[in-house]
């Protein structure tokens, strides 16, 4: 009796650890199995690698995060990251800052279009940032003639390739982007706003705050985090292209929402477990191809963890 | 006699434990019109849902055509003849009018494919047959709701129904087009087809139905021809009052003086105190609202009466600036607002505490913390921040001053009980200093002892010069909480009550009385094109 008593309250504390740091121990698990087994796995060289890969993707997540807070989703920035390369060489005449900042502005602009479409045409945000998905990457391919264009600006080099104090630019961008959101949402007006509009649309509407600025707010942010994301990628290889930059990283970035404990029914999120997330799937590729398995173990390994995240928050969510 | 149609014996029914019907009958006849009629939660959806197949009885038994049956799903019931017209049009909206009388069963020529010149001259045919005369092959979507709805029963009626249950069918309509339904209806009466017709607006019971049952908490209160009962009679069935021996006092806990003494404010003086804190013009949203005026002064509890579906939580949306309005004026001090939403109304110092606590109240994944300070987060904001000193400073005073029962004020608000929650959302609009207060069901469904913290708080919170609008359907607390009483129906404000005239009694008579003098004009149902 005493027994099952201990065990059904036991339960929720499970569900509840593993929803709140299910992706901690994950990391743990595969850090150290990497560790014991893996050759080269724990050099300087080996460990910057993964997390200059996983920056871009870090970035958009958070990014995607917030609006998964705001009970959306945005499945264009793989396509603003596409606009954000195609206008930084076109550009890059007046100077590597100024065709930052348009790059970034362009970010913006998408995410103005896919919060109004939202906010004021009420459309769903699957659909709404479905569109632009499709109409960001042509508009792209239209901006950079279809070209792949290479560019050597040492500037902009840098931007993608140096360090400072040994932790790539790529990197510490990636921790001041996770710690201003997670102010913005724990510590300041907007986070409330957001996760109430997130919680409950018509409550929050009744409180008499302004949704609709709120969610327009936030694909704007998630606008410009993609177009970040995009410069970096671009940066780094030295080359805009369109075509293929930021190719399905929506993907990537809904799997580190969800794999770090942000439910996509909106009005919660995790910051800092989002950025956990996207390293956790990083890990996981890292630690397959290392090991000489097949690239479609890797996707099937996270595709079970996904389901696990998603199963854990289910449960947790009826408890 | 001849054999009911449907005869429901004595079905009870529960859910997780609550009963939401016990012992209910119900026969109901070929070619008569039989009303049900019943305040939210005394079991009408259920009833109906066990008639249509979507739920099985737990007791008793349904008899079709004299054979008990149980339908497995609602697909056999419509197929045995027992056809549902719900309050909200179910056909496909992008599908022609023909298209949509003739789902599922399209006509189909030699080489099975549809035969839509056969539809569509057939679909003609059977639209005349109701003196609707639409071209078939427009799109649904693009017809007025009562055409729509028309369509509706035009194809229940098509698939040979001995049985059509209407859900509210015209809950979602203007004037004109109830008309043209209720011909309809009347067309089936003469058709021989039984049709169980629920419905909030006494009107059209008194207009179409041959007898009328009446549910209350689950229990059969009343069946009977509609000859043979009156308007009041109906209404104090329907909210379990009986009419010879209303108590002027009963047991709700608003506090005595007060309302005393505003009632005799309000009769001594006949126009309560100068400008009114709120007033509202006019306020027109179709086809809920139909012009509704009130005012509100400092220091009053105006309570807001009436029948569901008369528009109370409608007025109460609309003061607020939470709706859309197709007409109406906002005045706060006596100037008129320009730009009215519920930012604005809370700047101009009106609160609202909505009806449904869950789904327009709290956010439930929040905290205690979180959800009392939402409305007021503009006014502790400096540069983007919350001040944390200032935000618990208010947590604190009101979870100790409504002695809101939480562990902590970082608890979820999802995990605290109604009351509880209520308190919050109290708390949520008290915070922001208002001076009027729109209160939609403050009590409902939460437990005697917060009911009663509720009820003397408004009382106190009155004393102290905070306008009340006080909406309930509880009839007990709007006549000893309030001092003014408007009376709805039909989205219009049908009387006011103020001083003595303020009884249970007065408020039924008010809301039993016919629109203008007896039954409304009737409008020539002519033939006419989508709206």
């Amino acid at each position: 009796m005493a027994d099952t008593l201990a065990a059904r309250r036991a339960r929720p504390d499970i569900l509840g650890f593993l929803q709140a740091g299910g992706v901690y121990l994950a990391i743990a698990v595969l850090l150290a199995f990497n560790l014991a087994f893996t050759p080269h796995f724990a050099t300087a060289a080996n460990l910057r690698l993964q997390l200059v890969q996983v920056a871009p993707v870090a970035i958009v997540a958070i990014g995607m995060a917030l609006v998964v807070a705001s009970e959306g989703i945005d499945l264009s920035v793989g396509s603003t990251m596409a606009i954000s390369a195609a206008v930084l060489p076109l550009y890059l005449g007046y100077g590597v800052w100024p065709a930052v900042a348009i790059a970034l502005l362009a970010g913006a602009a998408v995410g103005a279009v896919n919060g109004s479409l939202v906010a004021f045409a009420r459309m769903q945000p699957i659909i709404a940032t479905l569109g632009t998905l499709v109409a960001c990457r042509g508009l792209a391919l239209v901006l950079a003639d279809g070209r792949l264009t290479e560019m050597f600006d040492p500037v902009l080099g840098a931007l993608g390739n140096d360090a400072v104090l040994g932790v790539p630019i790529s990197v510490l961008l990636v921790l001041v982007v996770t710690g201003a959101a997670a102010v913005a949402v724990h510590r300041a007006a907007f986070g409330r706003r957001l996760l109430a509009v997130g919680g409950n649309h018509a409550a929050a509407a009744l409180a008499g705050l302004p949704v609709k600025r709120t969610l327009v707010t936030v694909y704007v942010v998630s606008g410009v985090l993609a177009a970040t994301a995009g410069v970096l990628s671009t940066a780094r290889q030295g080359a805009s292209d369109p075509s293929f930059v930021g190719l399905l990283i929506e993907l990537s970035a809904i799997t580190a929402v969800v794999v770090g404990g942000t439910p996509l029914s909106g009005g919660r999120v995790r910051i800092v477990g989002t950025l956990m997330g996207a390293l956790l799937m990083q890990l996981i590729t890292a630690t397959v191809i290392q090991h000489d398995l097949p690239d479609s173990a890797a996707r099937m390994l996270q595709a079970g963890i996904i389901i696990a995240a998603v199963y854990v928050q289910r449960g947790r969510s009826r408890a | 006699m001849t054999t009911p149609a449907i005869d429901v014996r004595s079905v009870s029914k529960h859910f997780a434990g609550v009963r939401a019907l016990t012992g209910v009958c119900l026969d109901l006849r070929p070619g008569e019109v039989h009303a049900l009629v019943g305040e939210n939660g005394a079991g009408k959806s259920t009833l109906i849902k066990l008639v249509t197949g979507v739920y099985r009885p737990d007791g008793g038994e349904v008899r079709y055509l004299g054979e008990p049956v149980a339908f497995a799903h609602p697909r056999d019931a419509q197929a045995a003849g027992i056809s549902t017209i719900y309050q909200e049009v179910n056909l496909v909206p992008m599908r022609s009018v023909a298209g949509n009388l003739y789902l599922g069963r399209e006509p189909t020529n030699r080489l099975g494919l549809i035969d839509f010149r056969r539809m569509r001259r057939d679909a003609r045919t059977i639209l005349a047959g109701y003196g609707i005369t639409v071209d078939v092959r427009r799109r649904l979507g693009e017809l007025g709701l009562g055409v729509q709805q028309m369509i509706a029963v035009a194809r229940a009626l098509s698939t040979d129904a001995r049985v059509v249950v209407m859900d509210e069918p015209t809950s979602s309509l203007e004037p004109r087009e109830v008309d043209l339904l209720l011909d309809v209806v009347a067309l089936l009466r003469r058709r021989q087809v039984a049709v169980l017709y629920v419905t909030h607006k006494l009107d059209e019971v008194f207009r179409i139905c041959d007898r009328v049952t009446v549910l209350r908490d689950g229990r059969l209160v009343h069946t009977g021809p509609v000859a043979g009962t009156t308007r009041l009679r109906l209404v104090a069935t329907m909210l379990g009052r009986d009419t010879d021996q209303i108590r002027r006092h009963g047991t709700t806990t608003f506090s005595d003086p007060a309302v005393s003494d505003q009632r005799g404010r309000t009769t001594g003086i006949p126009e309560a105190t100068g400008t009114p804190v709120l007033r509202a013009d006019g306020l027109t949203r179709r086809p809920v609202l139909d012009g509704v005026s009130l005012d509100v002064h400092a220091g009053e509890v105006v309570g807001l009466a009436g029948l569901l579906g008369s528009g109370r939580t409608e007025t109460a949306k609309a003061v607020f600036g939470a709706d859309r309005l197709d007409a109406g004026a906002i005045s706060v001090d006596g100037a008129r607002a320009r730009r009215w939403n519920p930012a604005a109304a809370i700047r101009g110092g009106i609160g609202m505490v909505p009806e449904d606590r869950k789904a327009e109240g709290i956010i439930g994944d929040l905290s205690v913390r979180d959800n009392i300070v939402l409305a007021a987060l503009p006014r502790l904001t400096t540069a983007g921040f919350v001040s944390r000193r200032r935000q618990d400073e208010i947590v604190d005073t009101f979870v100790r001053r409504l002695r809101v029962k939480v562990s902590s004020p970082g608890q979820r608000v999802r995990e605290l009980s109604g009351g509880n929650q209520q308190k919050v959302l109290l708390a949520r609009m008290l915070c922001l200093s208002p001076r009027v207060l729109i209160l939609d069901e403050p009590t409902r469904g939460i437990d005697v002892g917060a009911k009663a913290e509720i009820q003397s708080l408004i009382s106190e919170l009155a004393a102290l010069g905070l306008g009340v609008l006080l909406i309930s359907s509880e009839l007990e607390e709007v006549v000893e909480g309030a001092g003014r009483v408007l009376v709805l129906r039909d989205g219009a404000v049908v009387g006011m009550l103020r001083g003595d005239d303020v009884s249970e009694d007065h408020i039924m008579r008010v809301i039993a009385q016919a629109s203008g003098d007896g039954r409304p004009p009737r409008a020539p149902a002519a033939p006419r094109g989508g709206l």
